[in-house]
């Protein structure tokens, strides 16, 4: 029996396409069914374009039949989190702030896509302007993860997570500024990659924390992550914090990592990621995955990074002091919601942007962004948000420390699988703890990717592999998040995701 | 220092224009608290001779030429706009009462 098209990967799906086995037409046409079919159960979508899908997949089939496709993904449709803009497509960032703005402009990762064919299918899910790891802080209502509705996908990024884990989309567009592409990857059984900090350009990105927030794939498999990578990455003169230099060999590098051999190569364990905090199940897959990556050869070395410890905490002081300043542009005078204040006579500019403030903006975002205008204020700049700073110098030293003793560092991921719906929503801090693993790659600019490694025999959700790199060898974590998918798929039998696995019920589909 | 008191949230809310209700106070100034008591550790961490690091890349200026290129047209730029007049965004008063 052939696997039916909206299960296959979309290296499987370019080939079906070049084969001429489908058209763009029809597959775009099956991935809106199974959306109409599944998400009122999971909400992976905040809105959903079948109009503009469908006419780029007829641009892409007549493209293919003249025998001029755009890319190697060209006609493969795609998901985008809803804080890239996306020019005459409603782009919310999940806040009630900005319902019914269209950007007058595509973000860059969005003319990217375009340029290289790829229909989008619509804008997912997401944790209100990204701040939150469980999709609940979105104000157009929580995502479901697919595995069991009644749990969080993840987050910010749990619609982009959720749409490909569900087979709503073969491939999806996250934001991580804390961990938000890599956690939802983890409890979602998909895989998610930070790229280094400037490796994919943040033009047209609705920022939350500039310095730390990075866009790039989620995928179902390494070697799709690579593909749109190579797609999405590279120098963009919009962007001035952009990297100038050629993106690392990263579909090579995921090629190259299936043949599985690892001989030479030094992994670092992290001793601070892991072992106390983290779920039983969730270390013990981790340790199982680390042992395969032995038997193909690679040389396991412990290193420590001591100043992770604090990682937590400098984020939680850089992060909203960034958001705080970053949000003062949602006024109420340039776009967006407009609010006037009750029972004032010919209310003042500030009258009405603290109306609309506390209107448009849900608790989490109050929350950050009085923690970061406390941070950043006179008397306590030093204490906070420049000791953070220099947090940030200590985490770096770490890290290169550690890369000169390993090629690469491996983690779990998130310490638990997806925790229930409601669970850590009144306690931030607790929610806050699920990025303790991801958020020193994003304090440090280090890319980084997350692989699924199997179910947790407590739950049986899904756990993440952690796979660090250096700045600007992103290329490392193909080969290795790939070496390892392959030698896991050989456990299995196939891949960790099927759609007879997930808790959806369905008719039967294309 | 960490402990946040509900005046001290009303003024930060007030400095960032944001109207919290009674129940909102309520509500956050314990949760700053908690969250402040657990980043405190940091500034025993950070030491005089630690750099700060505020971005990941090395930040420089960035130069372009200064010539015309395209850019949002009026219309495009006023399309979401909450009032509009006379291809100007039309914004309620700025001055106060007592300016």
């Amino acid at each position: 029996m052939t696997t039916p098209l909206i299960e296959r990967s979309a290296a499987a799906l370019a080939q079906a396409l070049a084969s001429g086995e489908t058209t763009s037409v029809e597959l775009t046409e099956a991935f809106l069914r199974r959306i109409a079919e599944v998400d009122g159960a999971v909400h992976a979508f905040l809105h959903v374009d079948a109009e503009g899908a469908l006419a780029a997949a007829r641009a892409s089939d007549e493209r293919r039949a003249a025998g001029t496709p755009a890319s190697a993904l060209d006609g493969v449709p795609v998901a985008v989190k809803d804080v890239l803009a996306t020019e005459g497509l409603p782009t919310t960032c999940g806040s009630k702030i900005l319902e019914g703005w269209r950007p007058p402009y595509d973000a860059t990762v969005v003319a990217r896509l375009k340029a290289a064919g790829l229909p989008i299918l619509g804008k997912t899910n997401m944790d209100e302007f990204a701040m939150g790891s469980s999709t609940e802080h979105s104000a157009y209502g929580p995502t479901h993860n697919p595995w069991d509705l009644d749990r969080i996908p993840g987050g910010s990024g749990g619609g982009s997570a959720a749409a490909v884990a569900a087979f709503e989309a073969p491939l999806a567009i996250g934001t991580d500024t804390g961990g938000s592409i890599r956690q939802p990857g983890a409890v979602t059984g998909t895989v998610g990659v930070k790229p280094t900090y400037g490796g994919v350009s943040r033009y047209g990105l609705v920022a939350m924390a500039n310095s730390l927030d990075q866009a790039g794939p989620v995928t179902r498999t390494v070697l799709d992550a690579a593909l749109l990578h190579e797609i999405i990455g590279g120098h963009d003169p919009l962007d001035s914090t952009s990297i100038d230099q050629p993106l690392p060999a990263v579909v090579d590098a995921a090629h190259a990592g299936a043949g599985v051999d690892l001989a030479g190569l030094r992994v670092g364990i992290v001793s601070e990621l892991g072992g106390e905090g983290y779920q039983p199940g969730v270390q013990q897959r981790f340790d199982e995955a680390v042992e395969l990556l032995v038997k193909a050869g690679a040389e396991v070395v412990q290193v420590s990074c001591p100043s992770f410890v604090h990682a937590l905490a400098a984020y939680y002081l850089v992060m909203p002091s960034e958001a705080s300043s970053n949000l003062a542009r949602f006024d109420a005078m340039r776009y967006g919601l407009r609010v006037l204040p009750e029972g004032v006579d010919s209310p003042s500019a500030e009258d009405v942007m603290r109306a609309t403030r506390d209107a448009g903006f849900g608790d989490e975002v109050k929350r950050r962004i009085i923690l970061g205008t406390y941070a950043l204020s006179s008397g306590y700049y030093d204490a906070y948000y420049g000791s953070a700073q220099q947090v940030r110098t200590l985490i770096s030293r770490d890290f290169e420390a550690a890369f000169e003793q390993a090629d690469v560092l491996v983690s779990p991921t998130s310490p638990t699988t997806a925790f229930r719906l409601g669970e850590k929503l009144d306690d931030p801090l607790a929610m806050y703890l699920n990025d303790v693993a991801t958020i020193p790659a994003n304090l440090a600019g280090v890319p980084g990717i997350s692989v699924p490694a199997g179910l947790a025999e407590e739950d049986d959700l899904p756990v993440g592999f952690q796979v660090l790199a250096p700045a600007t060898a992103d290329d490392r974590l193909y080969r290795v998040g790939a070496a390892l998918e392959a030698l896991l798929e050989q456990q299995w039998g196939g891949p960790l995701l099927s759609a007879d696995k997930l808790a959806l019920e369905t008719e039967e589909h294309a | 220092m960490p402990d946040i008191s509900r005046e001290q949230v009303r003024h930060l809310a007030d400095l960032a224009r944001i109207e919290l209700d009674d129940a909102e106070l309520d509500h956050l100034a314990p949760q700053l608290s908690v969250i402040l008591e657990s980043v405190a550790s940091i500034s025993e961490v950070a030491t005089d001779d630690v750099p700060p690091t505020s971005h990941p890349l090395p930040v420089t200026n960035v130069f372009r030429d200064d010539v015309v290129r395209p850019s949002l047209t009026p219309e495009q730029a006023l399309s979401g706009a909450p009032a509009v007049e006379e291809q100007r965004f039309a914004v309620p008063r700025i001055l106060g009462d007592e300016q």
